[in-house]
């Protein structure tokens, strides 16, 4: 042992949870050399991010991605974790601190970290089975489980907690009742207005509301079967989870004789009544006050660490300004600082009924005091800075309300480049409020360590290392560094050279952030083009289409030439023209009309296509109206053989001129064709059914193929007959055509949500596994049905014959015309 | 220089609101088609509506910033130069346009 060295002082800290290793973090920042450090936790875990529980259990996240330190850390850090292992005892005189399994551990300093505990109501009830709290892994794992064997869930609480724990178990596909004390949810963090949009929005999805409702008894027999309010109304359900709030855990401290009141009394130096016991976290009331929400929390474990490393250490913790957001996905909600507001406040208003958008803002004496967004809450990170600088708004209040792009374009500054509004920002402006990590910190980190990638951040800074509704603009700032080197580090590459999302990061923010529109998409996630690409562009225009069937208006210059024109375009430059042929069945009459057609535009090449339909090649651009006009009279439509659509439904003829036919195939392929044309699709997609097993319809190399057996239809998905070659998976097996087009309609929505553009089924169901896709089609009634009526919704808006559309003499027609004839 | 001889003479071929913008409309010429585009931001560029490539129209391209992706091979050519973005070589003839009170002329030597 180094003996110049002084000995190392003993800590003792109890509690794993985020506050307490939090302080640890920044007390080895501050001075590794100091302590011994032996940390107690009660959770069999190591340390992991408690806030994004709600992710865990809506399936977005699996446990290992919530770990905060893992093993190796406190290896690294000689830390010595027993975890497991509850502390049950303080002694303050002897120093020591005693476990549940009776080991005993001396101490120079203790860390309280010890948390807070979900409060009960008093009800009777309580210990059946099928009750529990939102509050640790355990009661995730316990909500998970009966999410697989059980269908009524009950919320009691409509607060941020229990409306993430009621969205989690609504994407489980459970049905789910909230249990609301208020007449109004989430009252602490919204105002009414607010409240009432989130509320609407929720009970879209699905979610049932019993709000001033008081709870009087969860019952049932053997487990819980439903709980009984005191107006009498009773709610069946299989899943009662606790979510009326937290009480901070304090049995340890008053056994110790440390003052107390609701929570663990400290001064601003984060010490207890006893000076060598620290507390942080929500195990503490400061100043009359007891926590829930992180960001406090961490500068909590500052100013301890502060007073942990030196003696001597001065700083002091001074409450700040929250903020809170909802992480229930597609959701926006955010709020800070005081937003409901008094006589002595002003207030501005924005609210757009038809976008779902309601922002709030509080002002006193020209100052931003506090901010409701509802439906848009990207401003909500500027807001929050601007609360917190509590400077005089001036000018910038007449355009305060429209955001920050808006506010610094009216302000003289350039376009509203996502990233140029992250580059004006000041140095110490807030980005990962969850954190308190100021831009100049990211960036310092970035230039020092030399830091490329996301995770990189996190790992040096910790911003965007919680709940993560930061993350794009630390990506912008990383983009700000390092320009066009930096790449996004997830492994997917970034959808074209125009940006550096993945195709999945960019699905995700259009539904998130609401993108609605194409300039949307590109200046919120900052393409680096004016108009992106080639590339980009049909994929946005897909993802779009998909998001919001009904509302997003197709862009037609975004499409590839066969979908803006309707055909399929030749080496030659001229184009081939496919009628639908609907199950491949055809008549006299059509026929016919496809020989006057080929005979009156002296069309070159006639061919019977592999998906039962006529091709005729050699048709000029402005020959097609006409051809398609005339087809169109003869009673035929596009086939749509063109697009990233569906294209064919294959059959054989079945039982009903078959002599080996088991059902009517013909007759369930012009169904399933009648149900899906005109549906758009990351690429193509071929529909076969066969009447037998012989299959002669080929259905195991389909992206849907159907075979009939005696009793019933089985049904088989991902297959391809392209360049690599892949048979089907067996889905499942259905007895009638009702279920057959519901499991059809539904698969085709979820491919349509998940795949990447231009994404076949065959390799987006090799990348999600055929596991998830059975969960989602064929286990999950309710969501089954859920996307089968989104599927047929958005039928209702592509079901219109383009050709139809594009008539010789309509203003469509236009483009297909030449423009002038120069002699 | 664009090599504009005595014998040129410029010809209305219609207005700039009848090409769709991030489009083009075709105008039929004694030297063949011509392809003429409207960006975005509403520029105008006519050139030869074959790709340099394998002849492909031009027109029928995907148009992004001053430039267009050809339909048959995704070549891009960019509408300023003429020139075929790397890593492909080639060049297509650019024809002079001029835009008055919204009408689009182009040259057309004789």
């Amino acid at each position: 042992m180094d003996t110049h060295m002084p000995p190392r002082q003993k800590l003792v800290v109890v509690g794993n949870g985020m506050a307490g290793m939090r302080t640890v973090d920044e007390l080895l920042k501050r001075n590794p050399l100091k302590y011994d450090i032996t940390v107690f936790g009660a959770e069999p875990h190591v340390n992991y991010d408690r806030i994004m529980l709600s992710s865990v259990l809506a399936g977005e996240k699996d446990l290992e991605q919530i770990v905060i330190n893992p093993r190796s850390w406190y290896e690294e850090n000689g830390i010595n974790l027993v975890t497991g292992d509850a502390v049950t005892a303080i002694d303050t005189q002897a120093r020591t601190v005693t476990s549940a399994s009776g080991r005993v551990v001396a101490y120079d300093k203790v860390l309280l970290a010890t948390g807070s505990r979900p409060i009960a109501p008093p009800v009777p009830g309580l210990d059946l089975p099928g009750v529990c709290a939102f509050r640790d892994i355990a009661d995730v794992n316990t909500m998970i489980a009966a999410s697989e064997k059980h269908k009524r869930a009950i919320v009691i609480g409509g607060g941020l907690l229990g409306l993430e724990a009621a969205n989690g178990l609504l994407r489980r596909g459970m049905q789910v009742a909230v249990v609301h004390l208020m007449g109004t949810l989430m009252e602490r963090q919204l105002d009414k207005a607010a409240a009432e949009l989130l509320q609407r929005e929720l009970d879209e999805r699905g979610m049932n509301f019993f709000t001033n409702g008081q709870t009087e008894e969860i019952f049932g027999e053997g487990r819980v079967q439903g709980v009984r309010l005191a107006d009498g109304r009773e709610i069946p359900g299989d899943l009662v989870v606790l979510a009326i709030g937290i009480r901070p855990n304090i049995d340890l401290a008053r056994a110790a004789g440390l003052a107390i009141n609701r929570g663990i009394e400290v001064g601003d130096d984060m010490r207890t009544s006893v000076p060598d016991i620290f507390a942080v976290g929500e195990c503490v009331e400061h100043r009359g006050k007891t926590y829930g929400l992180v960001a406090p929390l961490w500068d909590m474990a500052k100013v301890c660490a502060d007073h942990l490393a030196r003696e001597d250490a001065t700083s002091d913790y001074v409450p700040a300004a929250m903020a809170t957001r909802l992480k229930v996905t597609g959701i926006d909600v955010f709020s800070a600082g005081d937003f409901i507001g008094d006589e002595t406040t002003e207030e501005v208003v924005f609210r757009d009924a038809a976008r779902n958008t309601y922002k709030r803002l509080v002002l006193r004496d020209d100052k931003l005091v506090g901010a409701v967004l509802y439906g848009d809450a990207q401003d909500g990170g500027w807001y929050f800075q601007l609360l917190r600088e509590d400077k005089p708004l001036g000018e910038l209040r007449d355009t305060l309300i429209f955001g920050q792009a808006f506010a610094s374009l009216a302000a003289g500054a350039p376009a509203a480049d996502p990233t140029a509004a992250v580059a004006a920002l000041p140095l110490d402006a807030e980005i990962c409020g969850c954190n308190g990590v100021c831009k100049g910190k990211i960036m310092g980190a970035i230039a020092e360590h030399g830091l490329t990638t996301l995770e990189g951040v996190r790992a040096r800074t910790k911003a965007s290392a919680s709940c993560g509704s930061c993350t794009p603009q630390v990506e912008q700032l990383l983009a700000l560094s390092l320009g066009d080197s930096y790449a996004k580090p997830t492994g997917e590459k970034p959808l074209c050279k125009c940006t550096t999302h993945s195709h999945d990061q960019v699905r995700r923010a259009i539904v998130d952030q609401r993108l609605r529109t194409m300039p949307a998409v590109m200046s919120t996630l900052g393409w680096s083009t004016p108009d992106g690409c080639h590339v980009c562009r049909p994929a946005l225009n897909f993802y779009l289409l998909v998001a919001w069937p009904g509302e997003y208006q197709d862009d037609q210059q975004s499409r590839f030439v066969n979908e803006r024109n309707h055909a399929n375009i030749q080496k030659d430059g001229t184009y081939s023209v496919v009628p639908r042929m609907w199950g491949g069945l055809t008549t006299a009459d059509e026929l016919r009309a496809i020989a006057d057609v080929v005979d009156k535009y002296a069309i070159p090449t006639v061919k019977v296509t592999g998906g039962q339909r006529i091709d005729l090649l050699g048709v000029t651009r402005e020959q097609l109206p006409h051809v398609w006009k005339d087809l169109n009279d003869a009673g035929m439509v596009s086939g749509h053989a063109y697009g990233k659509a569906l294209r064919t439904v294959k059959t054989c003829v079945g039982s009903e001129w078959c002599r080996f036919g088991t059902q009517d195939s013909t007759g369930m392929g012009v169904k399933l064709e009648r149900m899906t044309w005109g549906s758009w699709h990351a690429h193509k997609v071929k529909l076969a059914v066969s009447g037998c097993p012989r299959n002669c319809a080929e259905a195991t190399i389909k992206d849907f193929g159907v075979v009939a057996v005696d009793s019933g239809w089985e049904l088989h998905v991902g297959g391809n007959g392209g360049i690599h070659v892949r048979v089907t998976d067996l889905l499942c097996k259905v007895t009638t055509e009702g279920e057959v087009l519901e499991y059809c309609g539904a698969y085709l929505q979820l491919y349509r949500e998940e795949s990447r553009y231009l994404e076949r089924t065959a390799p987006w169901i090799e990348r999600v596994g055929l596991a998830h896709v059975k969960q989602r089609i064929v286990d999950d009634e309710v969501g089954r049905k859920a996307l089968y009526a989104k599927f047929l919704y958005a039928q209702k808006f592509s079901q219109d014959d383009p050709w139809a559309e594009r008539a010789p003499g309509k203003a469509a027609a236009a483009p297909f015309r030449t423009l002038a004839t120069v002699e | 220089m664009d090599n504009v001889g005595i014998e040129s003479r410029w010809v209305e071929v219609g207005a700039v609101e009848d090409i769709p913008r991030q489009g083009a409309r075709v105008v039929a010429t004694p030297r063949g088609d011509v392809a003429v585009f409207r960006t975005l931001d509403d520029a105008v560029f006519a050139v030869d509506d074959r790709c340099p490539h394998k002849g492909g129209p031009l027109s029928q391209g995907t148009v992004h910033g001053h430039a267009v992706t050809c339909p048959l091979h995704n070549w891009v050519i960019d509408l300023e130069t003429g020139e075929a973005c790397a890593p492909d070589e080639g060049c297509v003839t650019r024809i002079p346009v001029r835009v008055q009170d919204g009408r689009i002329l182009l040259v057309m030597v004789a």
